[in-house]
């Protein structure tokens, strides 16, 4: 087994343009949500945005483990999930700017993303409201016998929520294609997990379900990457679910209008930004030879160059018409009038 | 023509349209081996097996949340909350989920999920196994609405549920399950929104909600003989409301009083009211009446519940009593 785990994982380290493609994912991410405080902090961007910087291995790892067809559910702290499966920038930052232009014509916003195309359910307002959710594209996937995967996304504070336990029994017991991969950031909003939870991992409530909970570097892309893969492999089998613990942090607060300092200690902040999930990726490779730093900032120009163009495009959308507000509440849009 | 029971003509529609599409799937509490709490579901379980008919943990909101996952991804799944004082369990993925994911998404998804739920007083169940609460269900865009009145009319209305990309909710009254009722057999389709005028009259409208139909009609019995001749009308589905004929009727007679198990404030009667007031304003001889549940928690002993809920015997009183009222202005 160890011998085979050495091998996936020289394979991968191997794998230059997969590497490539994870680091790009990641700095998309990055520089995605830079640009969003720009735009936050200029005003132009309205409502509440929950900043994934400092989490990017998790969405990257997982996602790059999946296949097209496969579901995706996610959280209020969704870009990083929605930008791993390779969703379009522009309808993104359309979409957050309230443009008709966006995924969702400027009635979702930023935490209400769905590509439907990418098999992403959506980004979700209601902490672990995805869980269940997620589990049913599973049943689903099971009952059609595609071999389809779904994964949900959900933070260490819906860990504590029925959602968390009631899903993963329902999966359990029925055995279905899901991967229950929590980002444990240390955080609900202000509250440390550890004052409200008495278990030390989060995967250690995997036993309470008999189903396997693995802890990893929640910023080692290529760690997550690699245990994500066993967990789809092992769902795509039939041989159930699996509960992935990511051990991460954010390094913003909650969202944008909490800095997120009077609970949490400066210095452990600082010291989760030295374990920075880009920065250490992007020196692992340089020393392995895989990139040299002019290929690094190659792609991190043609990153740039993505984010201003969907910047752009969406500064230059249209808003909505009002009568826009009246759509898209029932299937079958002739009868829409009549529900009103 | 045969006659079966309102539980019957549940599963017989659950049973066709399961037949017709194998996207067809249920969740529930109880729906397999023993055939549905009301027996609603009885021989699905043998005839479509586990997987179709799928015995859920005591899990109201996750497996709301299945059921959406499973409709999001190209299934057709009808889920059942065993009582509508459930609802609020599952209340989160009832109304902030499965209504508001299409509008949220800008349109790309569709919702073909049906949720099946009981109501209704008269079995001494008290407070948390009682309530009739589609008003609350109706408040929240992006639901559909359905309170079938009888056998024939469940059976027909749930299959339109089934069919519909919409989530719908689908009241089912306690009190009918074991009711028998002239179905007839083969197809059976009510379209929603269109209410039915069960029995024409020259006097007063009464507009009934589920159980409320049938309690008119025979209301309508006792004031027939005394020379009063209502005219009733089912509402069959709150969301979307046929507004339409309740106003043509409301013209015609000038009086209405509307009957509904819900609770009286912020309920349906007082919803159905306020939204035709300005169409019939003018044509109306007295104020707008409603019979609906009290506005207490429902009582266990069987003479309180009585005391609080809609009877024959109410509808029959306050009839007369706006008749007579009518005759002295």
């Amino acid at each position: 087994m160890i011998n085979q785990g050495r091998k996936r994982l020289l394979k991968i380290l191997r794998d230059s343009d997969f590497l490539a493609k994870l680091f790009k994912d990641m700095l998309k991410i990055r520089l995605f949500e830079n640009k969003v405080v720009e735009l936050y902090s200029n005003g132009i961007m309205p409502g509440l945005a929950h900043l994934y910087i400092g989490e990017e291995a998790v969405a990257v790892g997982v996602c790059n483990a999946l296949s097209e067809q496969d579901y995706v559910t996610s959280t209020h702290r969704g870009h990083g999930h929605v930008i791993a499966r390779g969703a379009d920038l522009n309808k993104m930052m359309a979409e957050i700017l309230g443009k008709r232009t966006g995924y969702c014509k400027g009635k979702g916003g930023s935490m209400h993303i769905i590509d439907m195309t990418k098999g992403l359910l959506g980004a979700n307002g209601i902490v672990a409201a995805g869980i269940p959710i997620a589990t049913g594209a599973g049943y689903s996937a099971k009952y059609r016998k595609t071999k389809q995967v779904s994964v949900v996304f959900f933070g260490d504070a819906a860990s504590n929520h029925g959602n968390f336990h009631e899903s993963i029994n329902m999966a359990a017991a029925w055995k279905l294609p899901v991967i229950y991969v929590c980002e444990n950031n240390l955080y609900g909003i202000s509250v440390d997990i550890r004052k409200v939870t008495n278990t030390e991992n989060i995967a250690d409530r995997a036993c309470a379900y008999n189903i396997p909970g693995q802890i990893v570097d929640g910023n080692d892309v290529v760690a997550v990457f690699e245990i994500a893969q066993k967990a789809v492999e092992r769902a795509r089998q039939g041989l159930g679910p699996t509960l992935i613990e990511c051990k991460t942090y954010r390094w913003k607060g909650h969202h944008l209008a909490d800095p997120g300092t009077i609970y949490r200690a400066e210095k452990e902040r600082k010291e989760w930004i030295q374990k920075c999930p880009i920065k250490n990726f992007k020196e692992r490779m340089i020393k392995n030879n895989t990139f040299s730093e002019k290929e690094i900032i190659i792609f991190e120009n043609e990153i740039k160059e993505l984010i201003d163009n969907a910047t752009e495009f969406a500064l230059n959308s249209s808003y909505p018409e009002k009568s826009e507000a009246y759509e898209d509440i029932y299937f079958s849009a002739k009868e829409e009038e009549v529900y009103l | 023509m045969r006659e079966i029971t309102y539980a019957q003509a549940i599963s017989e529609a659950i049973d066709e349209e399961m037949r017709r599409d194998e996207k067809v799937i249920m969740f529930g509490e109880d729906i397999g081996i023993k055939g549905g709490n009301f027996g609603q579901t009885q021989g699905l379980y043998e005839k479509y097996g586990e997987w179709r008919i799928k015995d859920t943990p005591i899990s109201e909101n996750s497996f709301v949340g299945l059921a959406l996952g499973a409709a999001l991804t190209g299934l057709r799944p009808i889920v059942e909350i065993m009582y509508s004082d459930f609802l609020v369990v599952a209340g989160d993925q009832i109304f902030n989920q499965l209504a508001k994911i299409r509008y949220m998404s800008g349109g790309q998804t569709k919702v073909p999920l049906t949720l099946c739920t009981t109501i209704g007083m008269g079995r001494s169940t008290a407070a948390q196994h009682s309530q009739s609460l589609h008003a609350l269900v109706s408040h929240v865009p992006g639901l559909k609405v359905v309170m079938p009145s009888n056998a024939t009319e469940a059976k027909g209305l749930l299959k339109t549920a089934i069919r519909d990309d919409n989530p719908v909710i689908f009241f089912e009254h306690r009190m009918e399950f074991n009711q028998k009722h002239n179905v007839p057999e083969g197809e059976i389709l009510i379209p929603f929104g269109k209410a039915n005028i069960v029995k024409e009259g020259k006097d007063i409208t009464v507009v009934g909600i589920a159980r409320e139909v049938s309690n008119s009609l025979k209301a309508s019995e006792r004031l027939v003989k005394e020379g009063i001749d209502i005219e009733i009308i089912d509402l069959r589905t709150i969301v979307p409301m046929d507004r339409k004929t309740i106003i043509n009727s409301v013209k015609k007679t000038g009086k209405l009083l509307i009957v509904d198990e819900g609770h009286e404030r912020c309920g349906v009667a007082a919803e159905i009211g306020m939204d035709i007031i300005k169409n019939v304003f003018f044509d109306l001889d007295l104020p707008i009446e409603r019979i609906c549940t009290k506005n207490v928690p429902i009582p266990f002993s069987p003479i309180l519940e009585e005391e609080i809920m809609p009877t024959e015997d109410k509808i029959y009183h306050r009839v007369k009593r706006m008749m007579r009222r009518d005759n002295i202005g």
